[in-house]
């Protein structure tokens, strides 16, 4: 392998790289499309029990044709992957075996078959079978221009009708119930997606093979779905996603050859997808501990402030001087957590610290009344309009005084007319 | 039928069994699926514990893939439970990740060892009478029955854990019975299963003899002893007409056999239907 071979791929120069690129592409991103309605449906698996009931739809179609027609192959393989999804349907329905049993058995029986006649065509010795067996681990390098005419009609169709259909997809894949009160038609979605979803199998399968079509499906929707909350962002992404993957395993095809391209492009896509899962902003685990760790401190901080005014009202001296001792013998703080709060708020001009003690700023005065007043607020709340009991109302108001919104405090202070003390009969500090 | 033909069969049938007793709580609990990744899963395991100790069988490769099918276990529910993701996406992710690296380990080797796609597809049980081990009795037969050994003594030891955990978890853990003790030790017989049955049958075609026996017996059986027995006999059913199948058609023993498990479940099936007329 030299360089200029390398650079030779990524300039796409060879008729045949791109041949496997386009292939490669189309493929995936369909998949992906389809993959994510598979996904928000929870069918990851019924889609993984598909994939493996294709296989031997395309050898009875070879079986009966005697030739390797991309058209009639796909034909055998629509019919099989129905099939298989139509008994699982019934078997489930009519409650013959649990879901999951009905998806295994299914799995294995359509699978078997397919090992059967595939093992079986091979020992007839017919020589234009040679080649059949890339369905079960996939080899884009060899895509064929007559595959790739059919790679391109299927993913013009197969996207036109996802988006004709989008809304109705949307809908079925996250409630149904309310489609159907609202007439859509149902029960054709739910057929226009099977067969799209078969026929995306069916072709997506010279990719990756049929152990590996599963992954296809769901891995780029389950990445793309970290990224965003719009479906029609997470279809992009997702088949973003897709054709990254497949850009990679058919390079690695391109390199090696002897190497089965479907495992690579599976890896690929679970490597995107693992990223995804810790550093997408918002729904990463990155992002998630990232908000918990900052609400964790707002909270200890709003506290600390709190308690400042607390002890302040009791010895009528809002801003007096204050040990750290008579912090924690008021409130069962955490020793060190309570001193980096100490210090946190120091820093951010809150609080003043004297020799051993701490009083509050003008600012942290500010701060600690509105704290107490959202407080207060709440448990007035709870007692006149859930008449929750006044010794009963404290916790509760513990928990949200850190997340009443402004807005949310003045619709309080318009229902309870600008009160002056709460259930507990002491003062409600007044709006800064 | 010939002493080859009878050994092999012999294998598939043990290999069954061992398939059979997991098995019958992965229907019981519905999570066949959990058995079908592991069943993948396993495979980058054994291609390692390949690499560690140089052949296919003993104790590295036992270990190797226990490892892995505990792993894959712990994996789906880290996906789960901190990605917040749904189980069946948690499952389909984990499994085709190890398998496709599984695949490309094996890949790899090829051209060093007897591993390669089509044994990682169906096994090769037709090899089984040409692999003489102690006794002038066939290797995979002495796996396969010393699995089974171990697997029966599990079950007979530890069946009441199992048999409430399965049945009543709630009960089972509000009574102080470790349920995830016994969770795991189902995915462990079901990691030792897919071990025995890989070189038999294929990673693939394990999850035919997980699921098919025990969902035709739990047609018929009201009690999990009768389930387990009816199980045991629907299997080797299968691998006696599976084999009869595959000799007759010239073709492969494994597909053979998941196809006549199919073919076992939809009759009785039928059969159910007319009794109950």
């Amino acid at each position: 392998m030299t360089s200029d071979q390398l650079i030779g791929f990524f300039l796409l120069e060879e008729p045949n790289v791109q041949l496997v690129v386009a292939g490669t592409l189309l493929l995936c991103g369909m998949a992906a499309l389809v993959g994510c309605f598979t996904f928000l449906r929870k069918r990851s698996l019924v889609g993984d029990a598909v994939s493996h009931s294709v296989l031997p739809g395309i050898c009875l179609a070879f079986l009966i044709s005697g030739e390797k027609n991309p058209i009639i192959l796909l034909v055998g393989a629509l019919v099989t992957g129905l099939l298989s999804l139509i008994l699982m349907e019934v078997l489930t329905k009519n409650r013959l075996t649990r879901p999951d049993t009905a998806i295994s058995l299914m799995l294995s029986f359509f699978f078997g078959l397919g090992i059967l006649l595939l093992t079986y065509i091979q020992h007839q010795g017919n020589a234009a079978q040679a080649g059949l067996d890339k369905f079960i681990f996939g080899k884009a390098a060899s895509i064929t221009e007559a595959d790739l005419r059919l790679f391109l009609y299927s993913g013009i169709i197969i996207t036109a009708s996802v988006t004709i259909l989008l809304r109705g997809f949307y809908l079925i894949s996250f409630d149904e119930d309310f489609a159907r009160v609202t007439g859509f038609p149902i029960k054709f979605l739910r057929l226009a997606l099977s067969v799209l979803t078969v026929w995306t199998v069916a072709i997506g399968i010279q990719a990756v093979g049929v152990v590996l079509m599963a992954a296809l499906l769901i891995t780029p929707a389950l990445a793309a779905r970290f990224w965003t909350h719009s479906i029609g962002r997470m279809l992009v992404i997702a088949a973003l996603f897709g054709m990254i993957s497949g850009y990679s395993g058919s390079f690695v095809s391109y390199l090696a050859p002897a190497m089965p391209t479907g495992p690579w492009i599976v890896v690929m896509a679970t490597f995107i997808a693992v990223i995804s899962m810790f550093f997408a902003p918002g729904r990463g685990l990155l992002a998630r501990w990232n908000t918990r760790s900052k609400n964790r401190e707002k909270t200890l901080l709003e506290n600390i402030l709190k308690l400042f005014y607390q002890i302040g009202e009791k010895s009528g001296q809002l801003q007096g001087n204050i040990l750290e001792e008579d912090l924690l013998n008021n409130r069962a703080f955490a020793h060190d957590e309570l001193r980096k709060g100490l210090k946190r708020l120091t820093s951010k001009n809150l609080l003043e610290s004297n020799l051993l003690t701490y009083r509050l700023t003008n600012q942290g005065l500010q701060e600690a009344q509105r704290i107490v007043r959202l407080h207060r607020l709440w448990e007035l709340y709870l007692q006149r309009y859930l008449h929750l009991a006044p010794d009963h109302v404290h916790d509760d108001a513990e928990a949200m005084e850190h997340v009443i919104t402004p807005e949310i405090e003045a619709q309080l202070e318009l229902i309870l007319g600008n009160p002056e003390t709460d259930p507990h009969n002491t003062i409600i500090p007044p709006r800064a | 039928m010939n002493v080859n033909d009878i050994q092999i069969v012999l294998t598939a049938s043990l290999v069954t069994l061992a398939c059979v007793i997991p098995g019958c709580f992965l229907v019981l609990r519905r999570m066949t699926m959990f058995g079908d990744a592991i069943s993948h899963a396993v495979l980058p395991g054994i291609v390692a514990a390949f690499l560690f100790s140089g052949s296919l069988n003993g104790i590295a490769m036992i270990i190797g893939a226990s490892l892995t099918g505990l792993l894959v276990t712990l994996l789906i529910e880290l996906i789960q439970k901190k990605m917040r993701i749904s189980p069946d996406a948690s499952i389909g992710i984990t499994y085709t990740l190890l398998f496709a690296i599984g695949v490309i380990m094996v890949s790899l080797l090829s051209n060093q060892t007897d591993l390669d796609q089509e044994c990682v597809l169906y096994g090769d049980i037709t090899l089984v009478p040409f692999d003489l081990g102690m006794w002038g009795i066939p290797r995979q037969i002495w796996i396969a029955s010393i699995l089974d050994i171990i697997l029966i003594i599990t079950l007979l030891v530890g069946y009441r854990g199992l048999w409430v955990s399965t049945f009543d978890p709630s009960f089972a853990a509000a009574t102080g019975i470790a349920t995830v003790f016994w969770h795991y030790l189902l995915m462990g017989m079901v990691s030792l299963s897919s071990v025995t049955a890989f070189e038999s049958v294929g990673a693939i075609m394990v999850i035919a003899l997980l699921t098919g026996p025990p969902a035709t017996a739990a047609l018929f059986a009201r009690s999990l002893p009768r389930m387990l027995v009816i199980a045991a006999f629907v299997g080797i059913a299968s691998c006696i007409l599976g084999y009869m199948l595959a000799a007759w058609m010239d073709a492969s023993i494994a597909g053979a056999i998941a196809v006549m498990n199919g073919i076992l479940f939809f009759v009785s099936l039928l059969f159910r239907k007319i009794l109950k007329k």
